[in-house]
């Protein structure tokens, strides 16, 4: 405790880098609930428009249709909180555009263009319904799921870029020689991005399948429900262990090249080999308590060879080593992310072995409770990863070249924006969750036609005559 | 090449002026609706208007923002960390404000209803008159090249104020010509009729405080008024004419065609404004040139862009027939 309080006080860091840090850490943790449905929900609408066609089943056509008004109410939410997200960029952190736009931005202006794509696809795949013929009217909607990934990739570019930036050069303090192709594909590119876009069809496809396992534990066992609780648990259950599998090596890769990150995450104070897995445990002291140590695994994890050296926390400069509270919180947030990733697999496999074997879902209701509470336990995972990645960089905002505590704005309180961001977040979190509901509620009813969604064609115009 | 990205800075802008501020003017009248039938038959024209397009006029202020960021990313941090407050308000404006709409559309709940049509037309006010006061201390100059100016007198000056309250104005007057076009495209004789005698009233306001916004400028922000009198003049010109046009033609002819002269009085207004500044970006200081990212930075935004030129307006054009195949159908 001794030693937080010293980093707290001693530290000369502006009284906007706490409240902006928090700010940043609490839209960005909103958004990216958002992302996997605007890029996985997609694919899993397009996979029930497909069934419908292909097999006349009208009730995998009605799904994919009411699913498609939910995508377009989540990413209006979406698009909304992406756009105080590129304020905050500059409100909160300018000492990172205003140094580093050049470089920086760049992953940002594809982006742009990948999301204006999705909006219009959305919304012409919204409009199309019984206006384009059934095959023209899937191909419409093709280009939303894929414009998701193009922009998912953009984004999580230029989050790899602060973790390994590259494609420019330093002269007088300003970005010179820019190399853009470099600086979009920088050295973590294709770990983050990959693990990104897998983490997003577990996410939606976890969070679906719940929605519908809670249906079907009440006692909604028809066709419509299975076949929503199919098509989304059936993704997410196939892509959970390839994701395992991803994991796994973008953490060898992070041992590979951001050894400060690897060194939290996985708890390691001394540079050393045969250096135990920690599980659990917390950094007091600047000692290891409380953690469960299996004997030489980090070691073996991270190079195959209990004599696999790895760089400690004491391996970085003094200046530059996060606080303990930062590395416990990075190594909690690992463990969390990989017991939820595997409890998960776990229940994938539930669901794979019956299916081989009976062509059925589990029998038992425990499959069913285990599924509905898998949605939430998917977005802790998201979440943890997120907190991995963001706090396992600390203190550096773009790695050997900027200090968050320099990136933060030094003018205005911080606070007063962070409390009216959050009153109106909470606000919009209600809200849409209040519509959702609404939305299922009309739809038990089984009245389609009189669900308005944003981008969607309106029903009311009878009232404007 | 820089100048290049600075006039596709422009055309963000102007995109944004023209289209988002017709569906931040929607919100302006939406307040002034009035109750009853007649107050709902006006509010349920401006969700069939302001619906399929909210979220895609938007995009272009974060087309904006990241062009600026990356294209100049000094005087962006300068504005930042200078007006953050009109900044940070817009922000907020913009999520009460698209997330009002929205629930709106899909609530049964009358109170809901209400509520959310509050926020809705309350922020769509309070939005662009921030937007305007960071225009205003930009064209006066107020903005230090640094950075960290002073956070109030930035925005809270004359023509701060001024800009912000013309922008709530061309807003208004937007939007309410824009509602009285597509009042006729659903056949609301009615309809069309208030709004376009709302228009008129919003064309009047709007630009008397356009000629008075010159003395404005000859007060506070002399190099705006000498630079708009001596180099802009043919758009100030170009504005005054089609904004004297429309408001002489509406009502004769109709609105569907004066929707494009308004705009146009808008846009040139923007023009000017741009051409008055130029070469600087902060009014009086910081040129186009030295504070442009690397080369081969604005070569990839230019890429950016044709490449958007080339996905978008096709995808756009498609969306626009289905939009016009349902309205059809509506009718």
């Amino acid at each position: 405790v001794n030693h937080v309080l010293l980093a707290l006080a001693s530290s000369d860091d502006p009284g906007q880098l706490l409240p902006a840090r928090e700010q940043m850490a609490f839209t960005l943790g909103f958004h990216i609930i958002l992302v996997p449905f605007g890029l996985a929900f997609p694919f899993l609408m397009l996979v029930a428009n497909y069934r419908g066609i292909r097999t006349g089943d009208a009730l995998a056509l009605l799904l994919a249709r009411r699913w498609s008004k939910v995508a377009a109410v989540l990413f209006a939410v979406g698009a909304v909180s992406g756009t105080v997200l590129t304020f905050e960029l500059g409100l909160l952190w300018p000492g990172l555009m205003g140094r580093f736009g050049a470089a920086y931005g760049i992953p940002f202006a594809v982006e742009g263009l990948f999301f204006f794509l999705e909006a219009i696809f959305i919304a012409i795949y919204i409009y199309g319904w019984d206006r384009l013929s059934p095959w023209a009217h899937f191909w419409s909607g093709v280009p939303v799921p894929l414009a998701g990934l193009g922009g998912t990739a953009s984004v999580v570019a230029a989050n790899s870029w602060m973790n390994l930036p590259g494609g420019f050069a330093m002269r007088d303090g300003r970005v010179v020689d820019v190399r853009p192709a470099d600086v979009f594909f920088n050295g973590a590119f294709w770990y983050e991005t990959l693990h990104m876009l897998l983490a997003a069809y577990v996410v939606a496809g976890f969070v679906v399948a719940g929605v519908y396992a809670a249906g079907m534990l009440k006692g909604r066992t028809d066709h419509y429900h299975r076949l929503g609780f199919l098509i989304a648990f059936t993704t997410a259950a196939v892509v959970m262990p390839v994701q395992i599998f991803v994991g796994d090596v973008a953490a060898r890769q992070v041992f590979h090249k951001e050894p400060a990150k690897f060194a939290a995450m996985e708890l390691v104070r001394g540079t050393s080999t045969h250096v135990p897995e920690t599980l659990g445990g917390v950094l007091v002291d600047g000692h290891v308590r409380y953690g469960i140590h299996v004997p030489y695994a980090a070691s073996l994890l991270a190079g195959f060879s209990p004599d696999t050296r790895i760089r400690g926390l004491d391996a970085i400069p003094e200046p530059f080593r996060p606080t303990p509270r930062q590395v416990t919180t990075t190594h909690l947030a690992f463990d969390v992310m990989v017991a939820t990733g595997f409890a998960l697999l776990g229940l994938a496999a539930w669901f794979g072995v019956s299916w081989l074997r009976r062509r059925d879902l589990p029998s038992s209701r425990w499959f069913l409770r285990g599924a509905a509470a898998a949605g939430v336990v998917a977005i802790v995972s998201l979440e943890s990863g997120w907190v991995v990645t963001e706090v396992g960089r600390q203190p550096w905002t773009v790695v050997g070249f900027l200090l968050t505590r320099d990136a933060v704005t030094t003018s205005g309180n911080v606070w007063a924006f962070f409390l009216g961001t959050l009153a109106i977040y909470v606000a919009v979190g209600c809200g849409t969750v209040l519509v959702l509901r609404s939305m299922r509620r009309r739809w038990e009813g089984s009245s389609d036609e009189e669900v308005e969604v944003p981008y969607g064609p309106s029903r009311s115009q009878g009232s404007v005559r | 090449v820089s100048y290049l990205v600075a006039a596709g800075l422009v055309l963000g802008l102007l995109a944004y002026s023209m289209f988002g501020g017709a569906d931040f003017g929607a919100g302006f009248w939406d307040l002034a609706a009035g109750g009853g039938v007649k107050g709902r038959a006006r509010r349920a024209l401006i969700d069939r208007s302001v619906a399929p397009v909210w979220e895609a006029n938007h995009t272009w202020l974060i087309y904006c923002l990241v062009v600026m960021w990356t294209a100049f990313p000094g005087p962006f941090a300068a504005i930042m960390t200078t007006l953050y407050l009109p900044l940070g308000i817009a922000a907020l404006g913009i999520v009460l404000r698209g997330s009002g709409f929205a629930f709106r559309k899909v609530t049964t709940r009358s109170d809901r209803a209400r509520l959310s049509s509050t926020v809705f037309a309350t922020s769509s006010v309070i939005t662009p008159f921030a937007f305007g006061t960071v225009a205003g201390a930009l064209a006066s100059g107020r903005v230090p090249a640094g950075g960290n100016g002073p956070p109030v007198s930035s925005w809270i000056n004359p023509s701060s104020l001024f800009t912000g309250v013309l922008a709530v104005a061309l807003c208004a007057y937007l939007a309410a010509v824009f509602l009285a076009a597509d009042a006729e495209g659903v056949m609301n004789r009615e309809l069309r009729d208030w709004f376009s005698h709302r228009a008129w009233v919003a064309a009047m306001v709007t630009g008397a405080l356009s000629v008075s916004g010159l003395f404005v400028a000859h007060a506070d922000a002399e190099r705006l008024y000498a630079r708009l009198l001596d180099v802009a003049w043919p758009f100030v010109l170009l504005s005054i004419g089609l904004g004297l046009a429309a408001l002489l033609l509406l009502g004769r002819m109709s609105p569907r065609l004066v929707r494009y002269l308004s705009s146009g009085a808008v846009g040139a207004l923007v023009v000017a404004w741009a051409v008055a500044q130029a070469p600087y970006l902060l009014g009086t200081h910081a040129a186009i040139t030295v504070s442009a990212a690397p080369h081969a930075t604005l070569v990839t935004l230019s890429a950016i862009f044709v490449a958007a030129a080339a996905v978008v307006v096709p995808s756009l054009t498609l969306l626009y027939v289905l939009q016009q195949q349902a309205r059809l159908e509506g009718e």
